[in-house]
């Protein structure tokens, strides 16, 4: 059955809404467990050399929290595999090699991993030596951040496709280097962002329960201990996650710009480029062309340039530039990008036309094109299918993604970035003055920073994903292209599902984590 | 099996541990219901493979390469 277009979009957006609800739930799980795996290794290792059983009471308890979390996470992945065969079985099909490899070997290795390393570290207790547990505690911890590199390799690749050439005979991409694949830039630093931002939320997470325990006046020891060792883990980890965030920033001034333009609201590019520290933008439909963006904005001179390029005076690409084409900096326009993604689309329909003749030397001669061992091939990939997915887009408006949502969620990532690095400076600060704890009013504003760091992780998921609409694949599947042909009112019953689904196990995880919170930690038998 | 045996000792540490659980026990009920919900249900009535209606994957690459090429712009 064909669709028409507002059915087709209709399937888009509510498959969109879907992906992203199932992500952003999924997400709230994660993230903790990332990083509380490791808290826990590194405070079962000062039991460990120190023998003092109470370290071993302090470990046990945020284990229990860490499997409380794993437990109510674990599969909600799933779906979103669930997902991909059945709303968007093109692009399953379309880029299945690349992600096959790395998917599998996360199924693999995470089920063997977690199924032993896991039940030493909650069962293995006084049964197998301390040596032993120590190490289990420790892998269960690198297994799961093991588990997130082939994901996140995966998201990588949809963001910055190498590695790869298309297979007209299949309609597939077939992976040509895994190394390539694995170790592309985007892939690197995304994986290093991603588990470090989850290390970081682990850290506030710990300071902010164990300010409740601070604020009740119970477990003062181990809370203003446990403060003291998360303030450390998630300090050292914040200066990676800058690190790494100002790592993916140059990145994407490279391979995403029309998402770094949408980042800073840059309309017209510019050499020199400032970047802006907060603003207020204009309602996007009261804006005309020539009107700046901001009714205010606070800019730091030339940085944007400098922390793009290294160098404060290069030229940073707007959003019009990148629409309308810029030949002085070699920008194409995106109607120039539609007629050469529109050339790539007919070059398949003539490699199926001739198919279907059963013409053999039609056959070659439409598959060289996409040969990238022939000279012909070479210059058809380079100079046309690059742009493959944009033959799909009706308007050259249709690259431009939400620019509100990606500039504000941005700055709240990062504001709250450095909000939580000043709290982990100021923790270690009264530890070491000895007045961790005594102002009430602080260990609010840490119980209050938990919500604020699971908004921090998602605001950055919102910068990366919304970021790269329209695509699926950056440049070569839009979404339009990507979703299968299903009825959008069976996708909008799923979703409704899933939010059921969703909420039921969030606040079951709420109300079976904050029972165990105010149990407290278990004194040996 | 002898009760020295490895096997047999790896059977009783699982099976000792899951005994002494406490919250681990609301835990795995809810894994399993979940688990339950989302293979039995939601992926058998709501979620079918979409190319798995096609035999192989010479069909299903026909298909979506006609996909591929039909929803290309005007
Ligand atoms: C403080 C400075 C920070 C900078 C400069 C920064 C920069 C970035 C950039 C540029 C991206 C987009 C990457 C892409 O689209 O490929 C990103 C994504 C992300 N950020 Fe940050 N970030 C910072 C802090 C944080 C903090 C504090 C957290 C959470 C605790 C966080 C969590 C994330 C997450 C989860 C993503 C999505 C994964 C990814 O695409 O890498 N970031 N960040």
């Amino acid at each position: 059955m064909l669709l028409s277009t507002t059915d087709l979009m209709s399937v888009v957006d509510w498959s969109r809404a879907q992906f992203a609800m199932t992500a952003i739930y999924h997400w709230l799980f994660v993230p903790l467990t990332l990083g509380l795996g490791f808290i826990c290794a590194i405070m079962e290792t000062i039991y460990y050399r120190s023998g003092n059983p109470f370290w071993k009471r302090t470990v046990k308890f945020w284990m229990r929290i860490f499997g409380i979390n794993f437990a109510i996470g674990v599969a909600t992945g799933i779906i979103l595999e669930f997902e991909f065969g059945t709303n968007w079985s093109n692009y399953s099909h379309f880029v299945g090699d690349i992600f096959g490899a790395p998917l599998a070997i996360e199924g693999i290795m995470a089920f063997f991993m977690e199924s032993t390393f896991i039940a030493v570290m909650f069962f293995g207790w006084n049964k197998v030596s301390k040596g032993f547990h120590l190490a289990s505690t420790w892998l269960t911890a690198i297994g799961a951040n093991l588990s997130a590199l082939w994901i996140l390799v995966a998201n990588a690749w949809m963001q910055y496709p190498v590695g790869m050439t298309f297979n007209p005979e299949t309609a597939r991409n077939e992976m040509t280097s895994f190394w390539e694949v694995l170790f592309s830039p985007v892939a690197m630093n995304k994986f290093f962002h991603t588990v470090t931002s989850g290390y970081v939320l682990a850290a506030v997470v710990v300071i902010g329960i164990s300010a409740w325990f601070l604020l009740k006046k119970r477990e003062e020891v181990m809370a203003r201990k446990s403060m003291v060792v998360a303030a450390l883990f998630g300090g050292v980890s914040m200066l990676l996650l800058l690190w790494t965030g100002d790592g993916s920033a140059k990145i994407i001034a490279k391979v995403q710009p029309m998402k770094l333009a949408s980042m800073e609201a840059l309309y017209d590019g510019k050499s020199g480029a400032g970047l802006s520290v907060i603003g207020l933008l204009k309602n996007e439909s009261q804006r005309s062309q020539e009107d700046e963006p901001f009714h205010f904005n606070l800019e730091v001179p030339k940085m944007l340039s400098w922390l793009s390029f290294g160098d404060g005076n290069a030229y940073v690409a707007g959003i019009n530039d990148l629409i309308d084409g810029n030949p002085e900096q070699g920008i194409l326009s995106t109607e120039e990008k539609m007629r050469r993604g529109r050339i790539a689309i007919e070059a398949l329909a003539d490699y199926r036309d001739a198919r279907q003749s059963g013409d053999s030397t039609r056959i070659a001669s439409t598959l060289q094109k996409f040969d990238p061992k022939t000279q012909e091939g070479k210059a058809f990939l380079n100079d046309y299918f690059k742009y493959f997915g944009y033959g799909y887009l009706t308007s050259p408006q249709d690259t431009v993604p939400n620019v509100p949502l990606i500039f504000y969620a941005f700055r709240v990532m990062v504001g709250l970035g450095c909000y939580f690095l000043l709290l982990f400076i100021v923790v270690l600060y009264l530890a070491k003055k000895e007045r961790l704890g005594q102002y009430p009013w602080m260990n609010h504003l840490m119980l209050w920073s938990i919500p604020l760091v699971y908004l921090c992780s998602v605001s950055g998921w919102i910068v990366a994903e919304f970021g790269r609409q329209p695509w699926t694949i950056q440049d070569l599947l839009p979404t339009v292209a990507a979703v299968s042909r299903v009825d959008s009112t069976s996708v909008m019953v799923t979703f409704f599902i899933f939010v059921a689904l969703f909420t039921t196990l969030l606040i079951a995880e709420l109300m079976i984590m904050t029972r165990q919170i105010k149990i407290g930690p278990h004194d040996e038998q | 099996m002898g009760t020295d045996h490895l096997l047999y000792r790896i059977y009783r540490f699982y099976r000792d541990g899951f005994r002494n659980m406490t919250v681990g026990r609301t835990l795995w009920a809810l894994i399993l219901l979940k688990l339950f919900i989302l293979f039995a249900i939601l992926k058998v009535f709501f979620f079918p493979d979409f190319l798995g209606r096609f035999d192989n994957e010479t069909q299903r690459g026909e298909y979506v390469r006609d996909q591929l090429i039909e929803r290309n712009a005007p």
